[in-house]
């Protein structure tokens, strides 16, 4: 078995708010994170494949492929967006680095038929990331 | 316990215990060109399979090779000495690849260069010649953007 890692950078802006608790809670529990005209990152996105290697080829995926798929359902849909309002997972879900893990893995399972995914990993900075290996 | 035996403090149950397995990891560098094509394909197909990387005069990469080792720490602190890993790791891998071109080597006399390949002949020249720990995995990294993980047949503990 043989794991393959891609990685990509895209910029985009968010805030967190839960409309469940009121305004005093949501600052309490969100810090400067509630602020409704959101705050950016630049984040780096990690995606872990894994297979055996195709004896003829040499790869375990076609690199151009999986870098097309993260192009077309990632960084298409967040490069340089603002995450609460046109990324739809995130009408429903707060956009933590948590939620953006499980939606980016969401997003990519079921195009990625060349290749398991094993592992997403979104960081939102070089000190905070989080790691989504689907659901157990 | 025995005088032998590795001591270590843990903090966190605040007693001494004996079993105590720990990872250790190390990046190493080197630079090789190699070039994709396969015996096993047509001119065109190599084309549509390789792209850029079918370029008749190769290309080269700056590799970073990180190799993780495991094992209990013993009485030194140590899950094994890091001088020993270092001179194998340069001695049976950076000298053999470094500024080398992988397609003339022998490890890639009927496998193309990849990447995916490299990264696990580089496993199984650390497995077979590391003894001092448990080689637990080995990562290659191709570009900035680009890295393979080869954990043995049975794949990743996580």
């Amino acid at each position: 078995m043989l794991y393959l890692t891609r990685k990509a950078e895209f910029a985009a802006s968010h805030y967190y708010h839960n409309p469940e608790l009121s305004p005093e809670e949501n600052r309490r529990l969100f810090g400067k994170c509630n602020n409704p005209n959101g705050h950016g990152h630049n984040y780096v996105l990690e995606v872990t494949v894994k297979g055996e290697v195709d004896p003829r080829s040499g790869f375990v995926v076609d690199l151009k492929r999986l870098k097309e798929i993260m192009n077309r359902e990632v960084l298409d849909a967040m490069d340089h967006r603002f995450l609460n309002k046109e990324v739809p997972e995130f009408a429903t879900r707060i956009p933590t680095t948590e939620n953006l893990a499980i939606a980016i893995w969401q997003r990519l399972a079921p195009t990625l038929t060349n290749a398991k995914l094993h592992r997403v990993r979104v960081y939102e900075n070089h000190d905070l990331f989080a790691d989504f290996y689907g659901e157990e | 316990m025995n005088s032998n035996d590795p001591m270590i403090i843990d903090f966190k149950l605040g007693k001494v215990s004996s079993n105590m397995k720990a990872y250790l990891n190390r990046r190493y560098r080197f630079s090789a060109s190699h070039r994709l094509h396969s015996e096993q394909m047509s001119d065109d197909e190599n084309r549509a399979t390789y792209g850029k990387c079918n370029n008749p005069h190769g290309h080269g990469h700056n590799y970073v090779l990180e190799v993780t080792v495991s094992g209990q720490v013993d009485q030194n602190g140590m899950v094994c000495n890091l001088v020993d890993l270092d001179d194998c790791v340069q001695q049976n891998v950076v000298t053999r690849f470094d500024l080398e071109n992988l397609n003339y080597r022998q490890e890639f006399a009927s496998a193309v260069p990849t990447t995916e390949n490299l990264c696990t002949v580089i496993y199984d020249i650390l497995k077979r010649e590391f003894r001092q720990a448990h080689l637990e995995r080995v990562r290659l990294e191709e570009t900035l953007f680009n890295s393979f993980e080869y954990a043995g047949t049975e794949g990743l503990n996580h």
